[in-house]
C-alpha cells in the first residue's frame, strides 16, 4: 500500500540497523579486490554497454564540430577549430529554436498535469465502468507518436473536412487554416493528447497511496472537501506532481515526430515550431551542414548537462525525502 | 481502504449527494468519451472508403469496408511488420540478457557506489538523443549499416536499457530479504538462489518491464527514419509514405495506421496495471 517513491525504500541504505545485518550477509561495503569484482561482473556488460552507445557518438560530435564539413562543398571537411560554434551562436534560428523548445516543452508539460490531474481526480472514485474509462483514458499515450501527428494533421485540422473544422462551425469558424495560422498550438494541443494519460497515471498513483485516515480525521476536524485537498491531498501530491513533470519534460524535450509531420517546422512566421532536434536535423540533412549541426548538437548536449545536474539534484531529494519517510 | 470509499460514495438514491456523484460520473464519461475519440476516429475511417472519408459533415453511419485495409495489404506492410518484430524482439532479448544482471549487482548483491552508477543510467535517458544522429549516420554509412535492422538493434538496446534496470531492480528489491537469508543459511549457491528464488518472484516484472521497452521500440520513429528509410523501413516509417500532398489518402492512412498501432495498443491495455511502474522507471507502484 505504502507506494512513495520506493527504490530509496529498501535500498541497501548506509545506515541504520539493516547495516549490521548487511555486513553479516552481503561482506563489507569496502570491498577487497577479487570479491569485489566478482560482485561486479553482472553490472559490467550493461554498463559498457551503456558507456559505447552513449559517449562514443558524442565523441565523434565533437570530432566533426570542430571541422568546417560541408557535404556540398568540396574540400570543407578540414580543421576550423571553433568557427562552426560561432556560427551557431550567431544563428538567430538557432536562438528561436531554443525558445521554441522550452515554449513547447513547457506549456505541453503543465497542460498535459493539469488535465491529467483532473481526470486523475475524477477516476480515483467507485462508479460505474471505471475501469473502461481507465482504458479509454490511457489509450492515447499507447498510440503510435507519428500515427497521432498524421491523423491530427488529415482527419482533425483538414481546413474543409477536418472535424475541428465542424464541431466549431455553429461558432462561426469555417475553413480556417489550425496548422499554418496556429502553428504552436496545434503541436502543443497533440503532445497534450499524448501525454496527458502519463501524467494522470503518475498522479493516480499518489492519490490512491494516500492515508484515508488524514482525510477522515480532516474531515472529523471540520475541513470541507476543498480545504481538505488543499492541505493535505497536495502536499501529497507534490511529489507525484514533480515526478511527473520530469519525466515529461525528459521526453517531450525530445519531440520530433509531430513537428516533422505536422509543421515541418514551419507555420505561421516560417520557423514558428522549429524546436532543437528539428533545428539539428535541418541543418544536416537539408542545409547538409554536418559540423555546424555537430556543433549545435555539442551545445545542446552541455546543456541539457546543466539542466540535468539541477533535476537530478531535484530527483534525489525526491528519493531521500520518501526514504525519510519510509 | 475499500470500505472507506464504499460508505463515502454509496449514498441514498435521490439524495443531494447521490446526484453529485452521478453528475461527476457522467462528467468522467463524457471527458473519457471525449479523449478516446480520435482512436475512434482513426478506426471509424479505417472501414470507410475514400469518399465517405471526405464528407463535411463527417460522415458517422457507412456501410464497413475492407476495401482500404487489403489496400495496405497490397502497398507492402509484410516487410516492414517483419522489420519492426524483428527489431522489437531482439533489442528485447539483448535489454533483458543485460538488464537482469545489472539490476541484481544494483540491489541484492549491490556493487560499492552502486547509487552513482544507477543515476549514470538515469542520466543517459536525459542525453538529447538527436545530438547523435551526425555521427550515427556517418558511423552506419561507413560500416554498411543503413537499411540494416542491426544498427536499430543496438540503439534501441541503448535506449531501454536504463528504464529496465531500473524497473527489474524496483522489483527485485521488493524480495522478503528474509527468504534470501533463508536460501543462503540453506547453503544455498548464487545460481540456485538466482534460479529457484529470486526469478520465479520476479518473473512478471520481468514481463512487465518486456511490455514497456516493446511499446518504446515499436513506436520509434526519428532513428528509424533516418537510418532504415530507403529500403528496409519499419512500421512508422511505412506509415509515413502513405501522408500525400493530394488527393484522397485518409481512409488508406487510416487503416494503416490502425494495422500498425493494434500490437502496442493490445499490449498495453494487457500491462495497464504495470504501466505506471514502467513509465516512472519503477519509481511508483
Amino acid at each position: 500500500m505504502s507506494n512513495v517513491l520506493d527504490p530509496a525504500q529498501q535500498l541497501p541504505a548506509d545506515r541504520g540497523s539493516s547495516a549490521a545485518r548487511r555486513q553479516r550477509f552481503r561482506g563489507s561495503a569496502s570491498l577487497g579486490g577479487r570479491r569485489a569484482w566478482v560482485r561486479r561482473l553482472p553490472l559490467l556488460p550493461a554498463l559498457t554497454y551503456m558507456i559505447v552507445v552513449t559517449q562514443a557518438p558524442f565523441v565523434v560530435t565533437l570530432w566533426y564540430s570542430l571541422r568546417g564539413w560541408n557535404t556540398l562543398t568540396p574540400g570543407s571537411d578540414r580543421f576550423v577549430g571553433f568557427t562552426e560554434y560561432r556560427q551557431v551562436f550567431a544563428d538567430p534560428n538557432f536562438r528561436s529554436a531554443v525558445v521554441n523548445t522550452v515554449e513547447l516543452t513547457a506549456s505541453a508539460v503543465i497542460i498535459a498535469m493539469m488535465l491529467g490531474t483532473a481526470l486523475a481526480i475524477l477516476i480515483n472514485r467507485k462508479f460505474l465502468g471505471r475501469g473502461i474509462v481507465r482504458t479509454m483514458f490511457i489509450t492515447p499515450f499507447l498510440v503510435m507518436p507519428i500515427a497521432t501527428a498524421l491523423l491530427f494533421k488529415t482527419t482533425i485540422y483538414d481546413p474543409i473536412f477536418g472535424l475541428l473544422d465542424y464541431v466549431l462551425s455553429p461558432f462561426g469558424v469555417h475553413q480556417v487554416n489550425w496548422i499554418g495560422t496556429y502553428a504552436m498550438p496545434s503541436v502543443v494541443l497533440v503532445l497534450v493528447w499524448e501525454w496527458t494519460p502519463f501524467m494522470m497515471l503518475i498522479v493516480l498513483a499518489g492519490l490512491q497511496s494516500e492515508s484515508l485516515e488524514a482525510i477522515e480525521a480532516a474531515h472529523v476536524d471540520g475541513a470541507n472537501a476543498f480545504q481538505t485537498f488543499v492541505s493535505i491531498t497536495f502536499p501529497h501530491l507534490r511529489r507525484y506532481i514533480e515526478l511527473g513533470l520530469l519525466l515529461g519534460s525528459i521526453y517531450i524535450v525530445q519531440a520530433f515526430g509531430e513537428i516533422f509531420i505536422l509543421t515541418g517546422g514551419g507555420g505561421g512566421n516560417g520557423t514558428a515550431t522549429t524546436n532543437l532536434p528539428y533545428y539539428i536535423y535541418e541543418q544536416a540533412f537539408q542545409s547538409f551542414n554536418v559540423s555546424e549541426a555537430a556543433a549545435a548538437g555539442v551545445i545542446v548536449v552541455i546543456g541539457t548537462e546543466i539542466v540535468a545536474a539541477v533535476t537530478l539534484r531535484v530527483l534525489s531529494g525526491l528519493f531521500t525525502a520518501s526514504e525519510a519517510m519510509a | 481502504m475499500a470500505r472507506g470509499f464504499d460508505r463515502r460514495y454509496r449514498y441514498k438514491r435521490g439524495s443531494r449527494q447521490w446526484a453529485v456523484g452521478h453528475f461527476w460520473t457522467t462528467v468522467t464519461w463524457i471527458l473519457a468519451f471525449l479523449l478516446f475519440f480520435p482512436v475512434l476516429w482513426m478506426v471509424l475511417t479505417a472501414f470507410k472508403t475514400e469518399g465517405k472519408a471526405y464528407t463535411d459533415p463527417p460522415t458517422v453511419a457507412f456501410h464497413p469496408t475492407l476495401t482500404e485495409f487489403s489496400q495496405v495489404f497490397s502497398a507492402g506492410i509484410g516487410p516492414p511488420f517483419e522489420h519492426s518484430l524483428f527489431v522489437t524482439l531482439a533489442s528485447l532479448i539483448l535489454v533483458l540478457a543485460l538488464g537482469i544482471p545489472a539490476a541484481y549487482a544494483l540491489s541484492i548483491r549491490a556493487v560499492p557506489r552502486w547509487r552513482d552508477v544507477l543515476f549514470f543510467f538515469l542520466t543517459t535517458k536525459m542525453l538529447p538523443y538527436v545530438a547523435a544522429i551526425v555521427p550515427i549516420y556517418i558511423v552506419a554509412l561507413h560500416l554498411g549499416l543503413l537499411d540494416n535492422d542491426w544498427a536499430l538493434v543496438i540503439l534501441y538496446t541503448g535506449f531501454n536499457l536504463p528504464i529496465a534496470v531500473w524497473m527489474i531492480r524496483s522489483f527485485l528489491l521488493e524480495i522478503p530479504r528474509e527468504m534470501l537469508e533463508a536460501a543462503r543459511i540453506d547453503g544455498a549457491g548464487v545460481w540456485t538462489e538466482l534460479t529457484r528464488v529470486i526469478l520465479p518472484i520476479v518473473l512478471p516484472g520481468v514481463a512487465a518491464t518486456a511490455l514497456i521497452c516493446v511499446i518504446f521500440t515499436w513506436n520509434e520513429f526519428f532513428f528509424a527514419y533516418f537510418l532504415t528509410a530507403t529500403r528496409g523501413p519499419t512500421v512508422p516509417v511505412f506509415l509515413v509514405g502513405f501522408l500525400q500532398s493530394e488527393g484522397e489518402y485518409w481512409a488508406v492512412l487510416a487503416a494503416a495506421a490502425t494495422i500498425a498501432c493494434l500490437p502496442v495498443i493490445l499490449a498495453g491495455w494487457i500491462a495497464q496495471k504495470q504501466l505506471v511502474r514502467g513509465l516512472s522507471l519503477g519509481a511508483l507502484k
